[in-house]
């Protein structure tokens, strides 16, 4: 218990004194997941929209696989995209592999089906709903109802940023753990740890913990808020 | 809906709790050792030897650098350990954390780089010099930055050439040997690699051998056991198999058809020998 106890101290003590070491990886972790959360949101909004809209062939395939999506295992993403960018592999020019390029892309790959299947929910509730009836064109209603998933719209950032910021797998595999480099938090968990730097490695499990709480509690807020909302807007 | 579940998870418990009275487990030996013996393929092929000659232990490998092995064995973590460290190991028998180390096998390290680019400004001669040209040409290095023995050895290495190895070309990977050697390609960089683990992965590198055969490159790997393991018996068994004839001969054999060449040479005679002159 002691070891314990003496990592939790020694790791506030190296977070009040800003060690660069430290808030290094932790601003490369936020850098890297805010992006890829980022282009999440640009990348799957217009998909969501469309598979809701669209009507074709193997769309409930495609549906199934964009929420599948959600529980993509990171590694596996991790080795797809290592495959993709390694020097043999078809994107092998762009020399992305093992730069923060490549960790950011594998994220994007894990975060997008966040966004796309919130936005998709709400589209799928607007033509149920089929607010035209009320004079509204399609594309309003939709507008609309993209305006009023907004929050839920949130909630899916905070849940995938959430997911791709404590996860290793990918990362570890694409990045390779680079010190000022690709050296992230959960990597530099695992290399600390192993380390034996049960201090660095606890400050920085701190962070994430934080991290993880803050998206958890922005999510809950507004799952709470929004029944509540409803009955006094409509 | 509920009984049948409930009647299925009695059964699979009672067949379970009765086959394990049946058939004592066999007891578990914590392996800590170094990712090489791991990576380069020696414990999937020695390992079974072991549970055949003594059924009654199963082995548990955590295949980590040989500092952290050290320091997970002195947190008491790991019954026995194989690693290839030697000053650490030194430390690690003098803090009493260890009940004996004897010498296992030798190999030995060597420096690996892009085939195509290679021998034009470095001096290829020694270990030394070659870290020195690269240095100074400023070609990508890529270090294991783990605490590993390989890293115990390449710091070593670097401060013999009195070079404070850094910049943007010195890429410190926190990763096991494999992953580096990985790397290593992929950048056509140069990293020092334990010779086994790079000729497991020969056919998937594209990395030639440029230094070898450096005294400074050799790599004793020995086997301790760890002081008031917590299953002494079965370290002790371990260590007194892997270096008895039998294994000796194992590990001897090891490569041999897949590569053409030994990846580890068995030495533990020698140290029987020493040990014995106490």
């Amino acid at each position: 218990m002691d070891v314990f106890l003496d990592a939790i101290r020694q790791a506030f003590g190296l977070l009040l004194t800003g060690d660069a070491y430290l808030w290094s990886i932790i601003f490369r972790s936020l850098q890297v997941s805010g992006l890829a959360v980022a282009l999440g949101l640009l990348a799957g909004i217009p998909l969501g929209t469309w598979l809701g809209l669209a009507r074709f062939p193997g769309r409930g395939f495609a549906v199934a696989l964009v929420n599948t999506g959600l529980a993509l295992p990171p590694v596996v993403v991790g080795l797809f995209v290592y495959i993709m960018l390694s020097r043999q592999g078809p994107l092998g020019g762009l020399g992305w592999l093992y730069t923060p390029s490549a960790m950011i892309a594998a994220q994007f790959v894990l975060a997008a089906p966040y966004v796309a299947a919130i936005t998709l929910a709400a589209v799928q509730s607007v033509l149920r709903l089929q607010a035209r009836a009320l004079g509204a064109s399609r594309w309003q209603a939709l507008m609309l109802h993209l305006r009023e998933a907004r929050l839920s719209l949130m909630a899916a950032v905070a849940a995938g940023f959430g997911a791709v910021i404590s996860e290793v797998g990918a990362v570890m595999m694409v990045g390779g753990n680079v010190h000022g480099e690709t050296r992230v938090i959960t990597t530099a968990i695992v290399l600390e740890t192993r380390r034996g730097r049960f201090a660095t490695a606890m400050a920085l499990g701190l962070i994430l913990l934080a991290i993880a709480f803050a998206a958890n509690a922005f999510i809950t807020r507004v799952q709470q808020a929004g029944p509540r909302r409803r009955p006094l807007t409509s | 809906m509920r009984r049948p579940l409930a009647l299925a998870l009695s059964i699979s418990i009672s067949i379970s709790i009765s086959i394990s009275s049946c058939y004592p487990r066999p007891r578990e030996i914590v392996l800590a050792s170094t990712t090489s013996t791991e990576d380069s393929g020696l414990f999937e092929y020695l390992l079974p030897a072991f549970g055949r000659a003594h059924p009654e232990y199963r082995i548990r490998v955590i295949a980590v650098g040989s500092g952290e092995a050290l320091r997970l064995a002195a947190r008491g973590d790991a019954d026995v350990v194989l690693a290839h460290s030697p000053r650490a190991e030194e430390e690690f028998m003098t803090a009493g954390h260890g009940e004996s180390r004897t010498p296992v096998m030798q190999n030995d390290f060597v420096l690996v780089g892009p085939a195509e680019n290679g021998s034009g400004a470095c001096d290829f001669s020694s270990a030394a010099s070659a870290l020195a040209g690269i240095a100074e040409s400023g070609a990508t290095f890529i270090s294991r930055g783990d605490d590993s023995g390989t890293h115990a050895r390449e710091r070593e290495l670097w401060a013999a050439v009195d070079v404070e190895p850094g910049g943007e070309r010195y890429l410190e990977a926190g990763q096991g040997m494999g992953a580096v050697l990985m790397m290593a390609s992929e950048k056509r960089a140069y990293t020092l690699s334990d010779r086994g683990t790079y000729l497991s992965l020969r056919d998937r590198l594209q990395l030639e051998v440029l230094v070898e055969g450096d005294p400074r490159l050799l790599n004793q790997y020995s086997v301790i056991v760890v002081h008031g393991a917590s299953n002494a018996p079965g370290a002790r068994t371990f260590a007194d198999w892997i270096t008895s004839a039998a294994a000796q001969e194992l590990i001897g054999r090891y490569g041999v058809q897949q590569f053409g060449m030994r990846l580890f040479t068995p030495n533990a005679a020698v140290g029987q020998r020493a040990r014995s002159e106490f």
